[in-house]
């Protein structure tokens, strides 16, 4: 029998330490790896993924607590996936996220999981969907990835979720910075953390007045009052029902002020995409993707670790450094090399 | 083949009881990290159950437990047979603090691997952990 095979049948049983030792083996890029996720496939996309990003220190680890909180509240099961950077020098990481969830790791119907950034074989974002695939295949109803900062590489994982949330709190000053960097095209949800602290009131009205430029009517977003402000006037008639308005929110995570109404945004989001036939699209267009991202990961691994790639450019650096040949010349070769192969 | 350089090791860093000071599993699970591995920092206060559950969802190959409380006797062996119970008696178990020598060598027996007394170098433990790591074959 396979390892995997032992793997599927654990997580067919829901047995925790077979799902944790399976999540290891898809995220190191184990033999097998790919056998299982394959195998799991047929149980994957049940789960509502909510991605959280925003910068560190913002309170997104406080938060999550408190929103798996109010879910376990409601009888749903959750998986949290808490990503954070691996250092450059040393290739190791301190993953702190779980300081914060104190008060769920006994709960059986919770997972946590910390991941580094480190993304080996293949890409942060692909290796955290298929995290996430395993925890919705294993059964949770609810996961919650996390991600640190406003990169390129935070954002690819947040919006490969159903649902994205942009934390943002009044210190740290690069709320609207952060919004003019192109954060605005990817999330469905704006959360205005630590409103307890002065200057909570301005940054929503920022973003509030972000979101209505970008759409092209500075005030539309702009509610009477904090809250979902896109109820209103009779002149939105016109709009189409189909379309979702990020709503801007606020909370005060430590205390738990607004998460209850996070909570239900998030569903609202959800049944906006079911309704519209939104879920549907991204889900199709999600799976292009990723098919797309496996067979990248399996080219490169065709060339650098399986065939002569290494070996080749290794041969031919000294010509390379000297000027005598360019890489264009020099990556040709390879893949030239690579179409000659026998099978 | 040349696979990319192993999956880093994975420690989780915990401090059961009930004292309120973790400077010095602070300062070890930097250091860990500077070795290259992937230290999961759990906080105070944390229950054995607590540490256990943690170590079992996180994968993690090694656990830390830092005590200053005088409970060790309790706290290490339960921790022990709470990952033993959860089929994963495989974990290097590991303790630092204020340990007399007699307690050492029974909590040796009891299966906690190495016990690092108060000013112990970061570095002798993160050699500890490596060399471990090698023997068991990975
Ligand atoms: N005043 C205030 N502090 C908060 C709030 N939410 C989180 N914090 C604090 O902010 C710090 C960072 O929180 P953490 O959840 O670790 O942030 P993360 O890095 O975004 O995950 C902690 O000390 C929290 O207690 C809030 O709403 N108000
Ligand atoms: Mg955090």
């Amino acid at each position: 029998m396979m390892v995997t095979d032992g793997l599927i049948e654990g997580i067919r049983q829901g047995r925790i330490p077979v799902l944790a030792r399976a999540i290891s083996l898809v995220e190191n890029g184990r033999d097998g790896y790919e056998r299982l996720l394959s195998a799991l496939h047929p149980l994957v996309g049940r789960a509502h993924r909510v991605g959280i990003t925003g910068p560190p220190g913002g309170g997104k680890s406080t938060l999550i607590e408190r929103l798996v909180q109010v879910y376990r509240e409601r009888d749903i099961t959750v998986a949290v996936v808490a990503v954070d950077p691996t250092s450059p020098f040393s290739g190791g990481a301190l993953l702190g996220d779980r300081i914060r969830m104190d008060s769920l790791t006994l709960d059986p119907g919770v997972y946590i999981r910390s991941m580094a950034s480190r993304g080996a074989h293949g890409g942060l974002a692909t290796t955290t969907r298929e995290v996430c695939d395993v925890l919705d295949a294993f059964g949770f109803e609810r996961i919650i990835i996390e991600t640190v900062g406003v990169g390129q590489s935070e954002l690819a994982i947040a919006g490969s979720a159903d649902t994205t949330a942009l934390v943002l709190v009044p210190e740290s000053g690069d709320g609207v910075q952060v919004l003019k960097a192109g954060v605005m095209e990817i999330a469905d949800l704006y959360l205005v953390n630590k409103a307890d602290r002065p200057g909570a009131d301005r940054l929503v009205q920022e973003v509030e007045v972000m979101l209505g430029i970008r759409r092209g009517n500075a005030l539309r977003h702009v509610g009477p009052h904090h809250g979902p402000a896109t109820t209103g006037s009779g002149k939105r008639e016109a709009e189409d029902v189909s379309e979702w308005s990020p709503p801007v929110l606020t909370s005060v995570a430590v205390s738990g002020e607004g998460v209850t109404e996070l909570v239900e945004a998030f569903d609202a989001h959800y049944e906006h995409l079911e309704q519209s036939g939104e879920l549907e699209r991204l889900r199709r267009e999600g799976l292009a993707r990723h098919t797309r991202d496996v067979v990248d990961r399996a080219l490169s691994n065709l060339v650098w670790q399986e065939g002569d790639g290494a070996e080749i450019l290794a041969e031919k650096l000294d010509d390379l450094a000297s000027g005598r040949v360019s890489p264009y010349k020099i990556a040709h070769d390879i893949v030239a090399h690579l179409q000659e192969a026998p099978e | 083949m040349v696979k990319k350089a192993d999956r880093p090791i994975r420690v989780l860093v915990g401090k059961p009881g009930l004292d309120g000071h973790d400077r010095g599993a602070k300062v070890v699970a930097a250091a860990l990290r500077d070795a290259g591995m992937e230290v999961i920092y759990t906080g105070l206060h944390q229950t054995p159950e607590m540490i256990a559950t943690a170590a079992v969802q996180e994968d993690v190959d090694v656990v830390g437990l830092s005590i200053l409380s005088g409970a060790h006797m309790t706290l290490f062996p339960r921790v022990r047979d709470l990952l033993s119970e959860a089929g994963r008696s495989d974990v290097l178990v590991i303790g630092g603090g204020i340990i007399p020598a007699e307690d050492i060598e029974r909590l040796e027996g009891k299966g906690i691997a190495k016990l690092f007394g108060p000013g112990t170098a970061s570095q002798e433990i993160v050699e500890y952990i490596t060399s471990w790591a090698e023997s068991r074959g990975e």
